[in-house]
């Protein structure tokens, strides 16, 4: 057992250590600094030059939103109509049909909001086409969507007064060509020389050892793995995502791909304090976000090493801990691990089935997704952190009775319901989504969906509900894993959830955007002794309180009904 | 009209680059990987009889038997069971394999199946076991066999790997591939 928490605690020290250089990298690229990479201006030039793009005109907060929003629907409705019609493009050895209609639908959002919720396997629901030309492309472009926009909200907070959030096609470009494509390619690599295919070749069939003919799925499966974990956006090749052992063949591979998902989150953060030079302020989120992680870290490798106490009722030995849904090659600790970083940063892959985990392991990765702001997705993490700044700046500055300030700039009215509306968007989703589904389960069970109500949920009483929540507050947090027992593939599932995936995308993007873009304009207000210092220590406590009492307040009954229930029925 | 064509054209180019030269780089590479990237293979006299990866079911009493599968082990597709932790009715599965197991093992305690034994996999094609699962198995393989425990024994404990972090593991089909071979 100490083999594994030790490797659960090197794979977090190299993913800090190696974070750090990136972000101060990270910062260089978006100053425009010579950086190692500059073998890319070539390329980049040359992607300039056919797109018709000029890279420093500068854009103001509304037509910085307009740039963004405009390509992602171009991204929107091409992936829906490639999906749909996948059946009749090429690269479908293992002859897949298309999707229907509202699956598409689901997919394409999914996917092109950085979730990759997936309601089809990955074996039979898609072709090494669409796989490659939609999902691995929108894996790229949405990490980097979500990067480009926090540098604008860094160039925001960066300037004294300003109108200009930066270029977004420049950002866009740089973060694929500098950032995201040169690790991907290293790490695919890596993933392939350990047994990760990597070829174009279709489904094998074998006879084994015992004398069955099974099929065995396969693909270029190895450059989308490296961009899901990079990007956090976590959809993976094969169904069973990163707990197939082509896809995460061993606990090297796993440590790899664990190191991959968190470094961008965390480099972000210190990309920060290098880029405004407010180093301090940067280390103190950094380390409440470390302690948020903590809190729901520790006790879901606790819970996870104990075994399930029903299972130990039953007489066998649980040396090994809680199995059901678990790969012997990484064992229950970095699984643990696994399921509290895929949902604190929003990735969604998976090394352990999440329905099977213990009661107190789905509460505290329900409510790592709930928070969504422990380190959280490719430049979105720290988006949403902003909100809980506002607010917590907004509350420190009734507490001492003076104007709220963040950073040189009066936070007024306008900018706090702003806030507020972005907060309250995902307590309506999450409970709202919920709510429907319930009734549905319970008022009529009959519908006549691919899927019947009846038959949704694969677990009973309080599990089941937590089903319901954990796919809501998947799709609310753009995090896209599952309890996948879930029957999500109709009608009903595939529209709500891709709803809430579009609402949750983009207003938590553009309410901080526009937030940034309204303060950048005001006047700026020198530091006085008198002024709320947001790098000090007592901040940081206070952000994390405003992010506990908030969270507490949305969604504790909620998880009363479903984990909490669960985990007292089961002692 | 020109700010219209910026976001077609850039998409045409970030396709070709993410989703064209991208893969088939990283397709080129793997040709130098073990098993060409086309996924690592075992073979018994020259026949392909599975890959190293990929979990496959053994039910004969003369093989080490892996993890319970929800798929099972076809690897046209991979799913773990979904069964919550409270589930009554995966409970009873379960308590169903262990009367099973100790059926075709007696002399082995309840106490010592070790639970990954009798609960599935998250891929439904986990190619390994733990140490202690083969352990429990070798006195009904050498009867079967009609070998010495202790040969079983020690073919075992030669396939254990044992990593620098992570748990202790065994691959099943190279025990087993191992064992055909043992006289």
């Amino acid at each position: 057992m100490n083999t594994e928490l030790l490797g659960v605690i090197v794979t977090f020290l190299i993913t800090v250590l190696l974070a750090y250089p990136l972000g101060k990298y990270i910062a260089k690229v978006f100053k425009g600094e010579r950086t190692i990479t500059d073998f890319m201006d070539p390329l980049e030039r040359l992607i300039f030059r056919i797109s018709g793009i000029n890279p420093t005109e500068s854009m103001n907060w509304k037509q910085f939103l307009k740039a963004m929003l405009g390509i992602n629907l171009l991204w929107f409705v091409y992936a829906f109509f490639l999906l749909l019609f996948q059946h009749k493009l090429p690269l479908n050895p293992d002859g897949n049909p298309g999707q229907t209609p509202d699956l598409a639908f689901n997919t394409a959002i999914s996917f092109l909001v950085n979730c990759n919720l997936q309601h089809y396997s990955g074996e039979t629901g898609v072709t090494y086409f669409t796989q490659l030309f939609v999902l691995t492309f929108l894996q790229f472009v949405s990490a980097a969507t979500g990067i480009a926009v926090l540098a604008a909200l860094f160039n925001g907070l960066k300037e004294k007064t300003t109108s200009s959030l930066g270029n977004f096609w420049n950002l866009l470009v740089k973060t694929i060509t500098r950032i995201l494509l040169p690790l991907c390619i290293v790490s695919a690599i890596v993933f392939a020389f350990n047994g990760t295919p990597a070829s174009f070749d279709g489904k094998d069939t074998i006879t084994t050892l015992q004398g069955d003919t099974v099929q065995v799925s396969r693909g270029p499966a190895a450059g989308m793995i490296a961009i899901k974990h990079l990007g956090t956006n976590g959809g993976g090749w094969f169904g069973a995502n990163s707990a197939h052992p082509l896809e995460n063949p061993n606990y090297f591979t796993a440590m790899l791909q664990l190191v991959l998902q968190v470094i961008i989150p965390i480099a972000m953060i210190f990309a920060m304090g290098f880029y405004l030079n407010r180093k301090k302020f940067a280390y103190v989120i950094f380390g409440v976000m470390t302690v948020g992680m903590l809190c729901l870290l520790i006790p879901t490798i606790i819970t996870e090493i104990n075994g399930n106490p029903a299972i130990a009722r039953l007489g066998v030995a649980q040396a090994t801990g809680a199995m059901e849904g678990k790969e012997v090659r990484f064992g229950p600790a970095l699984s643990g691990y696994w399921s509290i970083v895929t949902t604190i940063i929003s990735t969604g892959s998976v090394n352990s089935m999440h329905d099977s985990s213990m009661p107190l392991s789905g509460l505290m990765q329900l409510l790592a997704m709930m928070i969504n702001a422990f380190y959280g997705g490719c430049g979105v993490g720290i988006l949403n952190y902003y909100i809980y700044i506002i607010i917590a700046v907004f509350i420190s500055g009734l507490m001492v009775g003076r104007t709220p300030e963040f950073m040189g700039h009066k936070v007024e009215a306008r900018e706090i319901k702003i806030a507020s509306l972005v907060w309250l968007l995902s307590a309506v989703l999450v409970k709202g989504g919920a709510a429907l589904a319930a009734y549905f389960v319970t008022h009529h069970p009959d519908v006549a969906w691919a899927v019947k109500p009846s038959a949704w949920l694969n677990n009973p009483s309080y599990h089941g509900f937590s089903e319901i929540l954990y796919e809501f507050t998947s799709s609310n947090a753009n995090n896209g894993s599952g309890f996948e027992g879930l029957g999500d593939n109709n009608i009903f599932w595939n529209v709500s959830s891709g709803i809430v995936l579009i609402l949750a995308r983009f207003i938590p993007i553009i309410g901080p955007i526009a937030i940034a873009g309204l303060l950048a304009n005001k006047k700026f207000i020198p530091e006085s002794p008198g002024t709320l210092r947001t790098d000090s220590l007592t901040f940081g406590a206070m952000t994390f309180a405003v992010i506990v009492i908030v969270n507490a307040l949305s969604f504790f009954p909620a998880l009363a009904l479903g984990p909490l229930a669960e985990y007292f029925s089961l002692q | 009209m020109k700010s219209f064509l910026i976001p077609i054209k850039l998409t045409l180019v970030l396709i070709i680059l993410c989703a064209g030269i991208y893969p088939l780089l990283i397709a080129f590479a793997g040709k130098m990987a073990p098993g060409g990237g086309k996924g690592e293979t075992v073979q018994v006299n020259g026949k392909v009889v599975g890959y190293a990866n990929v979990g496959q079911k053994f039910t004969e009493d003369k093989y080490f038997w892996g993890r319970p599968s929800a798929v099972d082990y076809n690897a046209a597709g991979s799913a773990g069971s979904n069964k919550g932790p409270s589930n009554p009715d995966y409970l009873k599965t379960v308590q169903d394999r262990i009367d099973s197991f100790l059926v075709h093992n007696p002399g082995v305690k309840k106490e010592d199946i070790p639970a990954e034994t009798v609960t599935a996999s998250g891929s439904g094609l986990d190619p390994d076991i733990s140490p202690a699962s083969a352990a429990i198995q070798v006195k009904r393989i050498a009867a079967v066999r009609d070998l010495p425990a202790s040969k079983v024994q020690s073919l075992v404990e030669a396939h254990i790997q044992k990593p620098l972090f992570g748990p202790a593991k065994i691959n099943v089909l190279k025990l087993n591939v191992a064992l055909d071979e043992l006289k």
